[in-house]
């Protein structure tokens, strides 16, 4: 299957429609939009074999949670494709991305533009926090760590039966801090399980600010590699370096890409509330406007007319 | 005298599991020590060792869930439940993963003390949506606990015994059934677990006073037939006793109160086990007495709820087993 767009175009009409969501509802995921456009549209662009969505282009409300009494429940994977064995998995392990997540299904033709007009709407699968019902999800994620341990397990059995389709965790950085990712990771290593990747987000950004300044985690690449997963590190906006990371021999190791980024790639006005960028919610009508204009200029689009 | 059984998880499990590709034994560097070692080196192909990280493990369980695989867990139960409770909660109880959950050393059944005891495991399961929840009381029980656990469509959560295991029944576990232990007409005993042969040694001291007990064990505490415990509820005059080897709150004790509270019962009830406390180390029957988890505090509690006393003491009772601290049929006194 031919792109139609570059990869380049993809992040860039991520930017733009996270942005533009932001705008309208005062306040959102920008920065990790900033930081994770690249990753996510050259996985879904280029990168990840998917098979072509089998749920519906605009989201059906929620259907309820999984239990014995609710037969028609189901993942939000199909935005994905089919999970058969060819195909390759995706899990978005730092669920508070879904902003950008559904914003790239868009960008690469997997869900209509209305979809994001559902987002945290109460009733819709759309949710803020991406639940495993939500549009591109598979598990739940929102509880930081348990990604790329449930990654591990789904390869390993992927492996078991002989399936040639890998297994994609996008993390983030702040989840090296919990002890479960480096559970992972040495299982991961013991058990020889290299068709398990991982792309990383490393934005030095957590909920309460600088990673330097909430809990220095000191050189990720050297954790990784001492914990026995192969370890490449990049410049996290640069397309060109992820198409060669990925092709990085890893046999028997999981392989772990860290993507070093702005959290204020392309949206430079957002450096202004550095270190807090977990989500930008605006203080004042001034704020808003002027984020308006200058995010608008830098990504060259009109600014937003929210005020209906 | 009652036919004593050795390890009868291990023969057990590697007969139900061998051959089975879709059933993966995990285990968490405990590994003889949940009789899962012979099965180990004789399947290594189905086997997987984890070791000390237990949220990776349920997590990682829940990833082979996702591939159509159905693992049973090994490891001591408080280390399943306590340190990873939110990657049970999110990569197993929540999307329903066939992830069978064998947790060994129940209660007090370990001299290790606070660290090793899991308590309120059935409380905290209870409280768990999608999950089912299964007891072991006797060899029987744990010889069928696999076959029982893997007929369930989803998670399931088992109290297993191990080591030297008395066999007390004839017939396998049947889920969601309970089993009838005797009929009398005047108390309700519901037991569980180990108490439930602790509840069978005051019987016939119980029936020489003059007592006609009916005498419940359950093996399947979640899902629970309120109806059938209703109906022998209501078949006897004075009232109910409950023994578990858990703490009162949230146990077999708390979902006969809500059972007899949802259907307004007005008939007494006397819960006995672990009493808003912790345990400290020690052997099983020392631990048994001096938490009042034995027989003779079941003698107690009827007296408590009959309001008199009947003058059975410690040699009225039928013998209790007396189990080593360290024995051959264990890795480990843990």
């Amino acid at each position: 299957m031919r792109n139609e767009k570059t990869t380049e175009e993809v992040a860039l009409g991520i930017r733009r429609r996270v942005f533009e969501h932001s705008m309208r509802n005062n306040g959102g995921y920008l920065s990790q939009a900033c930081s994770a456009g690249e990753q996510l549209a050259w996985l879904y662009n280029e990168e990840l074999k998917l098979g072509a969505p089998t749920l519906p282009m605009i989201p059906k409300p929620f259907e309820g949670v999984p239990s014995p009494s609710n037969p028609d429940y189901h993942t939000g994977a199909g935005y994905n494709g089919p999970a058969t064995p060819e195909f390759d998995r995706l899990f978005i392990a730092p669920a508070h991305y879904a902003l950008v997540a559904y914003a790239t299904l868009i960008e690469t033709g997997r869900m209509a533009p209305e979809g994001l007009e559902m987002f945290n709407k109460d009733g819709s699968s759309v949710e803020m926090i991406g639940a495993e019902h939500s549009p591109g999800m598979e598990v739940h994620n929102g509880t930081l760590g348990i990604g790329l341990s449930t990654g591990a397990g789904l390869a390993y059995g992927r492996r078991l039966r002989g399936e040639p389709g890998r297994t994609w965790v996008f993390m983030s950085d702040g989840e090296v801090q919990e002890g479960q990712t480096w559970e992972a990771v040495q299982a991961a290593s013991h058990h020889g399980i290299d068709n398990l990747f991982a792309i990383m987000d490393v934005n030095d950004q957590q909920c309460d600010g600088a990673m330097s300044s909430v809990m220095e985690v000191g050189d990720i690449r050297s954790k990784f590699l001492n914990f026995g997963a192969a370890c490449i590190e990049i410049d996290g906006h640069d397309v060109n370096a992820m198409r060669d990371a990925v092709q990085e021999k890893h046999d028997g190791k999981p392989l772990v890409i860290l993507a070093r980024t702005n959290p204020f790639h392309s949206m430079s006005i957002l450096e202004e509330r550095f270190p807090r960028l977990h989500y930008v919610r605006f203080k004042s009508e001034d704020e808003r406007s002027r984020m308006n204009s200058s995010i608008a200029k830098d990504l060259g689009v009109e600014p937003i007319d929210y005020t209906h | 005298m009652v036919e004593m059984v050795s390890r009868p998880y291990a023969s057990a499990f590697e007969k139900f599991a061998a051959g089975n590709s879709d059933i993966l034994c995990m285990s968490a560097d405990l590994t003889s020590s949940c009789e899962i070692d012979g099965f180990r080196d004789r399947h290594p192909e189905q086997f997987m060792s984890l070791g000390m990280a237990e949220q990776n493990m349920l997590s990682f369980a829940g990833g082979l869930g996702l591939a159509g695989f159905r693992p049973f867990i090994h490891t001591f139960g408080v280390f399943m439940y306590r340190r990873p409770y939110d990657q049970l909660m999110a990569s197993i109880a929540y999307p329903r993963r066939k992830v069978r959950l064998m947790g060994f050393l129940p209660g007090v059944t370990t001299p290790g003390g606070m660290t090793h005891q899991s308590i309120e495991d059935i409380s905290v399961m209870r409280s768990i949506p999608n999950m089912t929840i299964l007891e072991t009381g006797d060899a029987t029980e744990v010889e069928s606990i696999c076959e029982a656990a893997d007929s369930i469509d989803g998670p399931v959560w088992c109290r297993v015994l191990r080591g030297s295991v008395p066999r007390l029944f004839e017939t396998p576990i049947k889920v969601g059934e309970m089993r009838e232990l005797s009929t009398g007409d005047d108390i309700l005993v519901v037991t569980s677990g180990i108490c439930t042969e602790e509840a069978m040694r005051a019987r016939s001291a119980l029936a020489n006073a003059g007592l006609s007990i009916r005498h419940l064990h359950l093996h399947t505490i979640k899902p629970f037939d309120s109806k059938a415990l209703l109906d022998h509820i209501g078949s006897v005059k004075h009232g109910v006793v409950t023994l578990e080897n858990h703490v009162t709150e949230g146990g077999i004790g708390s979902l006969v109160a809500e059972t007899m509270a949802d259907a307004g019962v007005g008939k007494r009830l006397v819960r006995l086990g672990l009493n808003d406390t912790y345990a400290h180390g020690g052997s099983r029957p020392y631990l048994m007495r001096y938490y009042g988890l034995d027989a003779l505090a079941m003698v107690r509690g009827i007296e408590d709820l009959m309001g008199q006393e009947f003058g059975i003491s410690e040699e009225n009772l039928d013998s209790a087993r007396v189990e080593d601290v360290h024995s051959l049929v264990k890795a480990e006194a843990l």
